[in-house]
């Protein structure tokens, strides 16, 4: 609540004062960042959305070594959740739960693996089209707004049929090369209304290096920007992969949550009434994704103090 | 003027692109994809003369160097002969994309439309009031929206077909009715597009809601409602016409992603749902190696959602006169 009333009291000097494109030199933005982020455990939505994370992450982590065998047909078929079986079992009498702990690797790591790959690419084409600018930056705009408005699903989908494939590693990379565009271009907005800020024009009289210029003023202070969007890119890949698994496209065979609610579509978890079996996998997808979101918005009201300013405000109307 | 050409102009070369990547996507397919497609429809019956060449022409896999196929497969689309189908045996490709794109037009569209609007509303409300129950609004929409389409189309069947039997199992219409202008036919469609329809405006309310809030938010430390709310105007005047009004503009320029994102997530709904609709088709298309139909459906959907992000554009031009100053 302190840093509420303070954001309110000094007014708009607090918002300019914490905007993340101001005076900044590189490794000091970085520290700075870094402050802030330890700022952003203040935030309830940032802690929230981190425990669930964490958790996720641990039982992806430790659970496979409890749940051995997730593949083994061990129970009756379809048998409700018991004392034995938390989760049930599915059609052919396989642990639910086991698979659940399973599986939560692979849906996980597609994700981060995606959203690390679109970021790059996303950071490399927004960044250099802001920094070149001219030609290339009208030819870096044109291709990344037609990307941008052609839907990636049907294309996603068609490229994964058409090219079969084995291991999660082409869906990843479909997934990563259709989902750049929307960062790329805020990226690039960000970087053009930086390009001609005193601290860059400095260090380019003085003579410093493209690429140091690049990597020690320029990315320090769209790290905010870039790791939100990353976030949000996780969470996209972990969606599209979900259902590109659920549609029986690219690798059926890995464990994946999204594999698992295509084997309950197809093998009558509706029809038999089998709950424990398709409910379980899409709350973890859902949770994964809230958890990223939370995660987000505990960043945003660090990084964007308006929008605590314009609450605050509200609730006590002059 | 200049914002209207330049508009067409992206988007006549969007669909360049479109038409272009769907040239080279056949060469994706192991093996000769004219052949596997002659032998299949070999199997179903006799295939129509010219067909092994109409296919050839249209997967840019006819004889002749890159450039001379390339140039075959524009005349053999400007022609709209996209060659016969094997899921349908030996329906046009043509004709099967007539019979299933209103579908998924009209439910996406009218979907999207409803979403948008109670989004929309909502989100203004949330941001200006504040309050707890907008507090509680986005935990409960983040989850929402985080929630694959295809899952909660399958609870909402679960739940709504399978448990309490409200609403039907699967279709678009009741088999006992046939397609036509009549009460019977029209009642029946829209009892089957009831859980459709939640799917998509639940999944994606989201969205349009929480960017909305942030806006409205956003506008409100803006000076000139601080100088409206100083005249002493009417708060609801303030919500609608000075805070509403700024902060749905970027909810419009975004509107192009958000389709998108709709209508591939509508692609899953309309598989859960066995909806006869254009995704669904694509499912089946796909699933039975009918390369001819998997590439018309793909051109169709996304030369669709090109057109609607015109028209969207086009109309932005007149809803905020800056934009066709500055450009």
């Amino acid at each position: 609540m302190a840093d509420h009333l303070m954001y309110v009291a000094q007014g708009k000097s607090a918002t300019a004062a914490t905007t993340p494109t101001n005076n900044n030199y590189g490794p000091k933005a970085i520290v700075r960042y870094l402050k802030r982020l330890k700022r952003a455990f203040r935030s309830k939505k940032f802690i929230f959305g981190t425990a669930i994370l964490t958790f996720f992450i641990l039982v992806a982590i430790i659970g496979p070594v409890f749940a051995t065998n997730p593949n083994g047909f061990v129970g009756p078929d379809m048998a409700a959740p018991s004392l034995k079986f938390p989760l049930g079992t599915d059609f052919a009498g396989q642990n639910v739960l086991y698979q659940l702990i399973d599986a939560t690797g692979p849906s996980l790591l597609v994700g981060f693996e995606a959203g690390a790959l679109a970021t790059l690419v996303s950071v490399v084409i927004g960044i250099s089209s802001g920094l070149i600018g001219g030609i290339f930056d009208e030819a870096s705009t044109l291709f990344t707004n037609i990307v941008l408005v052609i839907p990636s699903l049907p294309l996603v989908i068609i490229v994964a049929a058409y090219a079969g494939s084995s291991g999660l590693t082409p869906t990843i990379l479909v997934i990563a090369f259709t989902s750049w565009a929307a960062y790329a271009r805020v990226l690039r907005g960000q970087t053009l209304s930086i390009r001609n800020r005193d601290f860059i024009l400095a260090s380019r009289i003085s003579g410093e290096k493209l690429w140091r210029i690049v990597f020690m003023e320029i990315l320090p202070n769209e790290l905010a920007i870039i790791a939100s969007n990353f976030i949000f890119m996780v969470v996209f890949a972990i969606l599209t992969q979900a259902t590109l698994a659920f549609l029986g496209i690219g690798d059926v065979s890995s464990l994946t949550w999204g594999n698992m609610l295509y084997l309950a579509n197809n093998d009558e978890a509706l029809t038999s009434g089998a709950w424990w079996w398709f409910i379980p996998p899409g709350i973890c997808i859902a949770l994964v994704g809230t958890a990223l979101a939370f995660i987000n918005f505990g960043l945003d009201e660090i990084l964007n103090p308006r929008l605590k300013i314009a609450r605050r405000k509200d609730r006590h109307p002059k | 003027m200049r914002y209207f050409a330049r508009k067409i102009g992206f988007y006549a070369v969007a669909a360049w692109a479109a038409i272009t990547i769907n040239f080279f996507l056949p060469r994706l397919i192991p093996g000769n994809p004219v052949e596997i497609l002659m032998s299949r429809i070999s199997q179903s019956g006799s295939p129509p003369p010219g067909e092994a060449k109409t296919l050839a022409l249209l997967l840019g896999l006819s004889h002749g160097n890159i450039f001379s196929q390339y140039w075959h497969y524009l005349v053999q689309l400007a022609h709209f002969n996209f060659g016969i189908s094997i899921t349908d045996f030996p329906t046009p490709v043509s004709q099967i994309i007539a019979s299933t794109l209103p579908w998924t037009i009209i439910l996406v569209g009218t979907c999207t439309v409803i979403s948008f609007m109670i989004g929309i509303v909502l989100g203004t409300i949330a941001g200006f009031k504040g309050g707890r129950w907008a507090e509680a609004l986005i935990p409960s929409t983040t989850f929402l929206t985080s929630l694959p389409y295809f899952f909660l189309a399958l609870l909402l069947l679960y739940f709504l077909s399978y448990e309490f039997h409200v609403f039907p199992l699967n279709g678009g219409y009741s088999d006992s009715v046939t397609i036509g202008f009549t009460w019977a036919f029209i009642s029946s469609a829209v009892y089957h597009a009831i859980l459709p329809s939640l799917t998509i405006i639940l999944a994606s309310i989201g969205g349009w809601l929480l960017g909305m809030r942030n806006m409205t938010l956003t506008t409100l430390s803006e000076d000139y409602v601080t100088a409206a709310e100083a005249r002493g105007l009417p708060r609801r005047k303030i919500m609608i016409n000075y805070a509403a009004r700024n902060a749905v503009i970027p909810s419009i320029t975004g509107f192009a992603i958000s389709l998108g994102f709709v209508v591939s997530g509508s692609i899953a709904m309309e598989y859960v749902f066995s909806y006869p609709g254009i995704g669904y088709e694509l499912l089946q298309a796909i699933s039975n190696d009918d390369y001819a139909l998997t590439q018309a459906i793909f051109l169709i959907i996304t030369l669709s959602v090109l057109g609607a992000n015109l028209i969207i554009d086009l109309l932005y031009g007149f809803i905020d006169p800056r934009t066709r100053q500055s450009r």
